[in-house]
């Protein structure tokens, strides 16, 4: 049987704010354990959560983002269960009125065939602590520090009929949220994470087959790996006669598998109802304004504006603008480079990210500004060099040996040879030299003008203008 | 002494009449003396009260006092208090000692109060008898066979038994107004919002209100003046400027409209109560206000929208009492359920763990709709039915409980808690309308004291207070102290 594949993903998104959604305690990554936890994280007796204002615009940015319905009120709800980790008892979130209401964004993942993705609703919400269970035989430690870390929580629709898909639609919010400032993005740290509903049915049919929901994935590539794994396991239970279990799966990168954490019958009954203790959060209309002020160009407008005005292929503008920070360099860039975008376009979607790849650094910590590439690309423009010494040049840059391209063409004596009597007398020197390859030439055979041409550039270093060697060559030996 | 009132004390230590210390070892004495058969305190903190006494005395030297420097003052052990053990009634908190004080706590202390300590409640507030605190049960100070009320029964049998001129309570569905009427005194509980509930441990966070528990109503003004205030550390406290709650304390009645709702003085009412509240009316009269009577239809559903809402809350406020960062946990615990349901099974008394089951039962999926949130409709229901009633008059009296104090145990010992809950017939009402409320003492039935109740519109408690003053110049059922606490020390 053909089965067909159906994705949600619930991602989570840690809010980049300094302070925490209800209390005044750091949101910073890393300190140790305990030391930026309040008595409001702590969950001690008598005190009160006190709303973050910054979370809200965050979240109505997002929801601007996405074109959202956003509402005038959402409700903070209690959503009740016990854990060491969680100190209240209860997780201050969103349930019956989230913030942001249905919105959607489009992914692509064959060029020219756009997909849409509904997004159900997002909400806001508190991180619990994390539960420590080396180093503490038989027992377990308790970090509150993430305690109350502001969270959005992106719940989309089934709309992802692939892992690639699903893949291409948590790059686009990734893509999205760093766009608009609101998160990190930073998977390793946790700050942007996903659960994901996967179910199958028979192609063709209608009704939705019973899903599993695999939790905390942290990187686009055990996204794919764990759909890939839980969408063949639900085949071989189905095609061997079995039934699937609405259930919540762990996905355990090290083993590529799931496995079962907890059935429907065994899930907690939250015992969700809106929290006393905050009042329903107003959004109003100046701040749905004030918020759209600060929107910057979104990926997908900032995409076509490439493709459309700086002329470049959709492939191109794809790959640069998935990044703010990879399109702004482009765009520095670009400028540095007298508005060239096709070299640049290749220049920073090739050499300089296969650098960066290599060295795994990313574009905020290139050792080649945007300028500094900009003006190594526009050398190769004005034909002061070629591609092949640009890319010495560039390897000088990489590697610090000078502040400019200038600086390291003059250092290194780089400069394109340019001078039509200099060049003459080199392909004279040549011609002289192989008077057997002219006679081949004469016959016909101009395969060997190559011959010629690596002969100059030998000699030269490189240096040699390639297109004028050719012009001359071609006007000596057909003379 | 200790038949002073707050400003008579006040004029007493600006005159240098007695000191602060003095005051404060004075009334330490009388606690000393008479609190082992009450057992209204938890805690006598004798080393801080002199330390800030003596704080205190400086400042009044200097020239520097504020109208209740100096003054001692007893809290509700429900209070967070920093570096003193706040215990809320409860073994789960026994050894809790909190690292921040509660804003009101915060406000006395900056007023120059000295806190004498911490007195007794129900076990997380919830009772109405005193009898479930893990410290025992206080006694009525007019009848030790008797309950001061609940639950902010110490604070009610304190002030009345004259431990201390003053006490904080706090009141979720009458918590302040009951004790205050079963123990004759006078108790407000503002408007929700008006008082900040930060470090004040929560019951049902949309009800809880803190107010103080005073013998006149000019006290209760007073108090409130410092207790009262938008305070950011509380969501739900409303932002508005402050005011002076005694402002009005002198103004005349005349042409005030009173209400008498129907519904409070049905056939089930003890006649004898009623005709204390009659009397209490009559004197109104005499004073220059017009009667009325109006109805509440809804108030047969209070109480059970009460003891539903109340425990929703409650099931998931005490859900951070779980023995894992703070408070009781059990010996030993096997894995994590049993560190759970022992730490909480042994530190919890029986009303608590009935009233979280009530609630958890009543958020669980499939009867959410049908409890919860018909609880909810109702509660708007009963805020209509006090929005009309304000339309036509200014307050609204009736009795502030059913009885007079009952016999400890008698409620308690039968095993049938609705008996318990029907006590709060009249109170609950106000707390789910947000409503500001109050108790004065208004009459005796067969040596006990009898309490009227007064009810105002949003933000109304300094007419409260002007209403209750009024009848307090008229009468003196406030002054009446209890047989063996009448002597000075």
């Amino acid at each position: 049987m053909e089965w067909e594949t159906v994705l949600g993903l619930e991602i989570h998104a840690q809010l980049a704010t300094n302070s925490k959604i209800f209390s005044g305690a750091s949101t910073a990554y890393g300190a140790e354990p305990n030391t930026q936890a309040c008595e409001v994280d702590l969950g001690l007796p008598g005190v009160l959560p006190v709303l973050n204002k910054e979370v809200v615009r965050m979240a109505v940015k997002f929801g601007l983002a996405i074109d959202a319905q956003i509402d005038e009120f959402s409700v903070f709800a209690r959503k009740n269960y016990f854990y060491p980790d969680l100190p209240k008892g209860y997780q201050i979130s969103q349930f019956e009125k989230p913030i942001i209401g249905l919105g959607f964004t489009d992914i692509e993942v064959e060029e020219g065939k756009p997909i849409r993705v509904g997004i159900t609703r997002a909400h806001l919400e508190e991180d619990a602590g994390k539960s420590l269970h080396e180093d503490y035989q038989g027992m377990t430690g308790i970090d509150l520090n993430r305690a109350g870390t502001p969270l959005l929580e992106i719940v989309s629709e089934p709309d992802m009929r692939s892992p690639q898909e699903a893949v291409a639609y948590m790059k686009k919010i990734h893509s999205i949220v760093r766009y608009i400032g609101i998160c990190d993005g930073n998977m390793a740290e946790g700050s942007f994470r996903c659960d994901a509903n996967v179910s199958i049915r028979p192609k063709g049919q209608e009704e939705l087959g019973t899903r599993t929901e695999l939790k905390n994935i942290n990187s686009f590539k055990n996204v794919e790996k764990a759909i890939n794994y839980e969408v063949e396991r639900q085949i071989d239970v189905l095609e061997s006669g079995g039934t699937i279990t609405q259930e919540t799966r762990l996905y355990d990168a090290d083993k590529d598998e799931t496995r079962s954490m907890r059935s429907k019958e065994e899930a907690n009954d939250y015992r969700y109802f809106p929290d006393p203790d905050l009042l329903p959060v107003q959004i109003s209309q100046k701040l749905l304004d004030e918020v759209r002020q600060t929107l910057p160009e979104l990926p997908d407008a900032r995409k076509q504006r490439f493709i459309e005005a700086l002329a470049l292929s959709a492939y191109d503008a794809g790959l640069l603008t998935a990044d703010r920070e990879l399109a702004d360099y482009f765009e520095t860039c670009m400028k540095a480079a007298e508005n060239d975008t096709k070299i640049t376009a290749n220049w920073v979607n090739g050499e300089l990210s296969a650098a960066l790849n290599k060295e795994n650094k990313s574009i905020a910590e290139s050792p080649l500004s945007a300028k500094q590439l900009g003006q190594l690309v526009l050398r190769i423009k004005d034909n002061t060099i070629s591609g092949k010494i640009a890319k010495q040049v560039f390897a000088a840059l990489w590697a610090g040996e000078g502040d400019s391209a200038d600086s390291i063409i003059e250092a290194k004596g780089l400069k394109q040879m340019s001078d039509s009597g200099e060049l003459e007398a080199l392909v004279d020197e040549v011609i002289n030299a192989n008077p057997g390859q002219v006679e081949q030439y004469r016959a016909g055979k101009t395969k060997v003008m190559g011959f010629f041409v690596g002969q100059i550039m030998k000699n030269t270093g490189g240096k040699a203008n390639p297109g004028q060697i050719n012009q001359i060559l071609k006007t000596k030996l057909d003379a | 002494m200790h038949n002073k009132t707050l400003s008579e004390l006040s004029t007493a230590l600006q005159n240098k009449e007695f000191s602060s210390e003095e005051l404060t070892r004075y009334f330490l004495g009388r606690i000393k003396q008479h609190d082992q058969s009450l057992n209204s305190f938890i805690t006598v903190t004798e080393d801080l009260a002199l330390a800030q006494a003596q704080a205190a005395d400086q400042q009044i030297a200097a020239g520097e006092s504020g109208a209740l420097t100096g003054i001692p003052m007893a809290q509700k052990d429900i209070f967070c208090t920093n570096g003193v053990k706040t215990s809320c009634g409860s073994k789960m908190l026994d050894n809790f000692i909190a690292p921040y004080d509660a804003t009101v706590v915060k406000k006395t202390n900056s007023a120059g109060m000295v806190m004498l300590g911490k007195t007794n409640l129900d076990e997380f507030a919830m009772g109405s008898t005193n009898e479930t605190s893990f410290y025992g049960a206080v006694k009525n100070p007019w009848d030790l066979n008797r309950v001061p009320g609940g639950s902010s029964g110490g604070s009610a049998a304190a002030v009345a038994a004259r431990l201390t001129p003053v006490a904080t309570g706090t009141d979720t569905g009458g918590s302040i107004r009951q004790p205050a009427s079963l123990c004759g005194i006078t108790g407000i509980k503002p408007t929700y919002g008006t008082v900040s509930r930060f470090g004040m441990i929560a019951f049902a966070s949309s009800l809880d209100q803190g107010g103080p528990m005073t013998r006149t109503a000019e006290d209760a003004g007073i108090m409130l003046n410092v207790m009262a205030g938008f305070d950011e550390k509380d969501s739900t406290s409303y932002e508005k400027e402050n005011e002076d709650y005694t402002r009005s304390l002198n103004d005349s009645l005349d042409g005030l409209k009173i209400g008498l709702p129907k519904e409070y003085f049905s056939s089930d009412l003890n006649p004898d109560i009623a005709s204390v509240i009659d009397a209490a009316v009559k004197e109104y009269e005499k004073l220059g206000a017009t009667i009325k009577e109006i109805s509440l239809p809804n108030t047969g559903l209070s109480i059970p929208a009460y003891y539903v809402i109340a425990p929703a809350e409650c099931s998931s406020n005490l859900s951070r009492m779980d023995g894992v960062r703070f408070g009781y946990r059990c010996e030993d615990p096997k894995n994590l359920d049993d560190l759970y349901s022992r730490s909480r099974g042994e530190a919890f008394g029986e009303e608590v763990k009935r009233r979280i089951m009530i609630g958890a039962y009543a958020l669980s999926a499939g009867y959410y709709d049908a409890y919860y949130l018909k609880a909810q409709q109702i509660r708007r229901l009963i805020s209509e039915d006090f929005k009309t009633a304000f339309s036509d008059v200014d307050v609204i009296m009736g009795p502030t409980s059913p009885s007079t104090a009952f016999k400890l145990g008698e409620l308690s010992d039968d095993n049938d808690p609705t008996s318990m809950y029907l006590e709060d017939i009249y109170t609950t009402s106000v707390n789910l309308a947000g409503l500001p409320g109050m108790s004065i003492p208004a009459g005796q039935v067969n040596g006990m004291p009898v309490g009227l109740q007064l009810i105002g519109n949003y933000f109304q408690e300094a007419k409260l207070l002007n209403i209750a003053h009024q009848f307090q110049q008229a009468t003196d059922w406030h002054q009446q102290t209890p047989a063996g606490f009448k002597e000075e020390h």
